[in-house]
């Protein structure tokens, strides 16, 4: 079984009115099972409204199955006692930073998670130190959080998440509010600490781009998982990708037409370099 | 109606040692009926400009002119100009606040004057231009998806019916589709109502496939002022500041070095498609 298990996972939002009385139910996801393997980084894609952040919502026990059974490290996360236990394995990032920035200094901030499971302050220390050489930004330890770009702050983020040691990090479309640059920076610190630590990174996103690190995607559609496979496979779907919602970066859509054209291109280009190789394979 | 910056300077924070020049010496006439692109890394001094633009800020040094009248004159009348020229800031449904969504759309022309009844035709109108559904109208804008709020919160600003519509990152946070909808829409109200549009926008691709104009900031100062292709050419500039060209632009380059009679000014998907056509001999 892997780190991070969905058995048909559906579940409601539930409106009540003043008398606590259901007013409205609306389905959020419908039987969604999926399988992440300690180590592996996976991709959640998905257009607004499909489901992805409730489902992401469900791997760290901020919600709970309404049907089905969420697993993480082998802990079923609707059980009250797992509930903390789940949370220190399965750290999460959202999407914007300025919501999860609590102190005045870098340092304080990443220690903030280590110091609520109780770390004894000296291994504290030692943590924070690591979480940011690790996520690059030890330069600015003594800083003012308020003072950094989007994609530092989310780089801090993400330290106080790697501080509190989990086996994997969730992170909710943690570039949408960044521009180019801050997105580079914080896709490749994550990527980097999936290769080079080992920790299972489930990343949620509707950028494409930012799909190509991952081993293995799963596409979101109406609260139901739509397609599911290596982005290679996912990115030759082209039409299919459209009809979820779902943009395809230019290259991979010229790629596409050029092939409906009848050029002999091969499916699921995602790369410039790429699609220059295979148009000078034609001469 | 055509709005001049001449010779404008901003400095934030004047007399104190913090002092930071945000805008240095900017002459820029935005023409009547124009679609501009503005782009620019983080604080090159983006939204200050677009501040000016309907006299948010006051310059430090320079004027802002309407028609050849300095806004800041004595006499002018800054209110309705301020109407004329319609502000859409970035996540502008942060900024929703009515209990309804067709009264939150009547907030600007209210405050323009406009009796309530006048008020509600000018608000259903926006938002029906916005595909705002009717059955939303008398419902709590908090309810609605992000994609919806933010097409009320732009048709919040279109219900004044200014003559200029600038906006700052109308698609962040959004998905693919959701992107092409607010970009769409904002050509067609650019083309039917012969509005200014001014585009802030990190994303090359979009600014690629939409506007007449390109104007990139760097540092303050306007860097580039040109028709995109134009623009685009100077990929390599734009790297040094932290921004690039559209995908297939690259491409281009790519096979032209490679000896591909091709042109390397392409910068939409389009276009790509039928160089490469061409110059493999299939067209």
């Amino acid at each position: 079984m892997g780190i991070i298990k969905t058995n048909h996972v559906s579940y409601d939002y539930v409106r009540v009115n003043d008398e606590g009385v259901e007013e409205e139910k609306e389905r959020a996801l419908e039987d969604v099972s999926i399988d992440v393997y300690p180590g592996s980084f996976v991709a959640i894609l998905g257009a607004n409204g499909s489901g992805k952040s409730t489902l992401a919502r469900h791997l760290n026990a901020l919600l709970a199955p309404s049907e089905g059974t969420v697993w993480v490290d082998g802990m079923d996360t609707s059980k009250e006692e797992n509930v903390f236990p789940v949370r220190r394995e399965a750290g999460m990032v959202f999407q914007n930073p300025d919501n999860q920035i609590i102190a005045g200094i870098v340092e304080e901030d990443v220690a903030f998670g280590p110091e609520n499971i109780g770390v004894p302050t000296k291994d504290i220390w030692k943590r924070v130190e690591e979480a940011l050489e690790k996520t690059g930004m030890a330069a600015y330890r003594m800083h003012s959080p308020n003072r950094l770009s989007g994609g530092q702050k989310q780089r801090v983020a993400i330290a106080g998440t790697l501080a509190m040691h989990p086996k994997c990090i969730i992170l909710d479309e943690p570039t949408a509010m960044l521009d180019p640059g801050g997105r580079r920076e914080v896709i490749e610190t994550v990527a980097e600490l999936n290769e080079k630590e080992g920790v299972t990174v489930v990343l949620i996103t509707h950028y494409m781009e930012e799909v190509v690190y991952a081993d293995h995607v799963f596409v979101m559609q109406d609260g139901k998982l739509a397609m599911e496979g290596p982005p290679r496979e996912i990115f030759s779907k082209v039409e299919e990708l459209q009809k979820y919602k779902l943009g395809v970066p230019q290259i991979t859509l010229l790629a596409h037409e050029l092939r409906k054209s009848g050029l002999d291109i091969p499916e699921g280009i995602l790369s410039e370099e790429e699609l220059a190789e295979a148009i000078c394979r034609l001469r | 109606m055509s709005i001049t910056l001449k010779n404008v300077s901003y400095r934030y924070s004047t007399g104190t040692a913090e002092e930071i020049e945000a805008l240095k010496n900017i002459t820029l006439t935005i023409e009547d009926g124009q679609f501009i692109g503005l782009a620019g890394h983080t604080g090159s001094g983006k939204s200050t400009l677009i501040q000016h633009l309907n006299g948010l800020l006051r310059p430090t040094e320079g004027q802002v002119l309407h028609n050849g009248q300095d806004i800041f004159e004595k006499g002018f009348d800054l209110r309705t100009y301020r109407t004329k020229v319609g502000l859409v800031f970035q996540y502008p449904e942060y900024q929703l606040f009515e209990t309804t969504v067709l009264e939150d759309a009547c907030f600007g022309p209210l405050n323009q004057g406009k009796t309530k009844e006048e008020a509600r035709e000018m608000a259903k109108r926006a938002l029906r231009s916005v595909s705002v559904p009717e059955e939303l109208f008398e419902r709590s804008p908090f309810e609605l998806s992000g994609g919806q709020q933010r097409r009320v919160a732009i048709a919040g600003v279109l219900a004044m019916e200014p003559e200029v519509l600038v906006l700052d990152e109308p698609t962040a946070g959004l998905d693919p589709c959701g992107r092409t909808e607010i970009l769409d829409l904002v050509k067609s109200l650019q083309e039917e109502r012969k509005i200014t549009v001014v585009l802030v926008s990190h994303s090359m691709e979009d600014i690629a496939d939409y506007v007449q104009r390109l104007v990139v900031m760097k540092e303050g100062e306007v860097f580039l002022d040109d028709e995109p292709k134009k623009v685009f050419s100077h990929f390599e500039e734009l790297e040094e500041i932290g921004l690039s060209a559209p995908q297939v632009t690259y491409l281009m380059q790519d096979l032209s070095a490679q000896g591909f009679g091709v042109p390397t000014d392409c910068i939409t998907v389009e276009e790509a498609k039928e160089a490469i056509l061409k110059a493999v001999g299939k067209c």
